[in-house]
């Protein structure tokens, strides 16, 4: 298990005020809220910022992770010290829906499973009603073809001494084909059971793409850069590209300048009205490493007049 | 309703014009009444529908519901100000949508 430096997580020194604990936890969550932030992998910062934070706000837990010592690295292999925790009081400030890393797990348990029926009364329960509206992440490939997904769901209900308890349920949901970015599936009856009024509500799934290394997708249409050489884009060419559904050949007309666009008409997510694919063109420059690569260039240079400067005037 | 983990469960996909029901949409958020009213008075949500017996959400509302409960608990937005970010980000996707089209 791996060391985790959660004053570096907050970007705060170790002698830091629990004030400026606060105000750096909350100016990296607004960094790499989900909801906001553009940042790669922001919802994997946000988490380990959420769990970095669960730890250095609460003062017991915060001197309980400072003895360990201050010599540990980031990324170390760890594991707890025998009764490393003895003479802390770790309270658990009600449930959470956040998944923590096994190196919290081992030091402060489950603080959802643990620590919140134990510490809270049994009014103070809810759950933040994860139960009956859950984002579920597909990956593009899963919008053509559909698919399907596990998912892992909490809900509460009463254990037979009265406290609440944490369950866990699996269901196995068919992702339908033509799915879109933020489009909703209702599962009828799944929801959480409605205390008195009998019977389940329904589920909504949000769908949510994966970032995907090729493509990215707007609505229901999806794009793709694709690099050609220059000869290719002057020229003109046929060349292979790759779709979600399978490579195609695809022409590119001569004169073609770099970012222009070509229609790969109903080739986008199969919705009701099928989207379209296009791709990009990027010019990409070989290099001139070479003796020969520079001779190419030198000889284009001698065979052709051009002067992209010529509009300002120099 | 016990669901076996085999059993695959085909649901309904909605369209971006479906709607649902207040009552609906208490019960898929773990909202009160009150709760949606509040969010109906600071402008969160934006019912059809003269009053709330009446009133009709689009199903966007379930992500507006959403996205105001990780505001005001992870990063301690209150209601009007989660009226705004919501407002805000909606226009910044539409720009970067754009902006994505242009140097395309």
């Amino acid at each position: 298990m791996e060391f985790k430096d959660y004053y570096d997580t907050l970007e705060v020194k170790r002698d830091a005020t629990q004030d400026e604990i606060k105000r750096s936890y909350r100016r990296l969550a607004r960094k790499y809220h989900p909801d906001i932030s553009k940042e790669t992998d922001a919802e994997a910062h946000f988490k380990q910022v959420g769990e970095a934070y669960e730890v250095l706000k609460d003062p017991e837990k915060r001197a309980a992770y400072d003895q360990l010592g201050a010599n540990w690295q980031a990324g170390q292999d760890f594991r707890p010290p025998p009764d490393w925790d003895q003479g802390y009081e770790f309270k658990g400030d009600g449930f959470t829906d956040a998944q923590f890393s096994d190196f919290f797990e081992s030091l402060f348990g489950q603080q959802g499973h643990r620590a919140g029926p134990r510490a809270r009364g049994q009014r103070e329960f809810h759950t933040r009603g994860m139960d009956s509206h859950a984002r579920v992440q597909i990956d593009l490939e899963d919008a053509y073809h559909g698919g399907s997904r596990v998912l892992t769901l909490k809900h509460s209900e009463l254990g037979a001494d009265g406290r609440p308890l944490l369950r866990e349920r699996n269901l196995n949901v068919k992702i339908p084909k033509g799915v879109k970015q933020g489009q909703h599936i209702r599962l009828a009856q799944q929801g959480s059971a409605g205390i008195g009024e009998g019977g389940a509500g329904d589920l909504y799934l949000e769908i949510e793409f994966a970032r995907h290394p090729l493509y990215h997708v707007e609505g229901k249409d999806v794009y793709l850069d694709l690099p050609v050489t220059p000869w290719e884009a002057a020229l003109g060419a046929t060349i292979k590209a790759p779709t979600p559904t399978g490579t195609v050949d695809l022409k590119i007309p001569p004169n073609s300048a770099s970012g222009r666009k070509l229609r790969l008409k109903g080739r986008g997510i199969p919705a009701k009205s099928a989207g379209d694919f296009y791709v990009v063109l990027q010019v990409v420059l070989p290099p001139a490493g070479t003796q020969a690569e520079k001779e190419a260039y030198r000889a284009f240079e001698q065979a052709v007049e051009f002067n992209p400067r010529r509009k300002l005037g120099v | 309703m016990k669901s076996e983990k085999s059993n695959q469960m085909v649901g309904e996909l909605l369209e971006d014009e479906a709607e649902i029901s207040l009552e609906q949409l208490c019960r898929a958020c773990e909202l009160t009444r009150e709760d949606v009213v509040n969010m109906v008075d600071e402008g969160i949500l934006d019912p059809l529908g003269p009053r709330p017996a009446a009133w009709r959400f689009q199903v966007v509302s379930l992500r507006r519901v959403r996205v105001t409960r990780t505001l005001q608990q992870e990063l301690g937005v209150n209601t009007p100000g989660a009226a705004l970010a919501l407002d805000l980000l909606e226009e910044l996707e539409e720009l970067r949508a754009r902006l994505r089209r242009l140097e395309g």
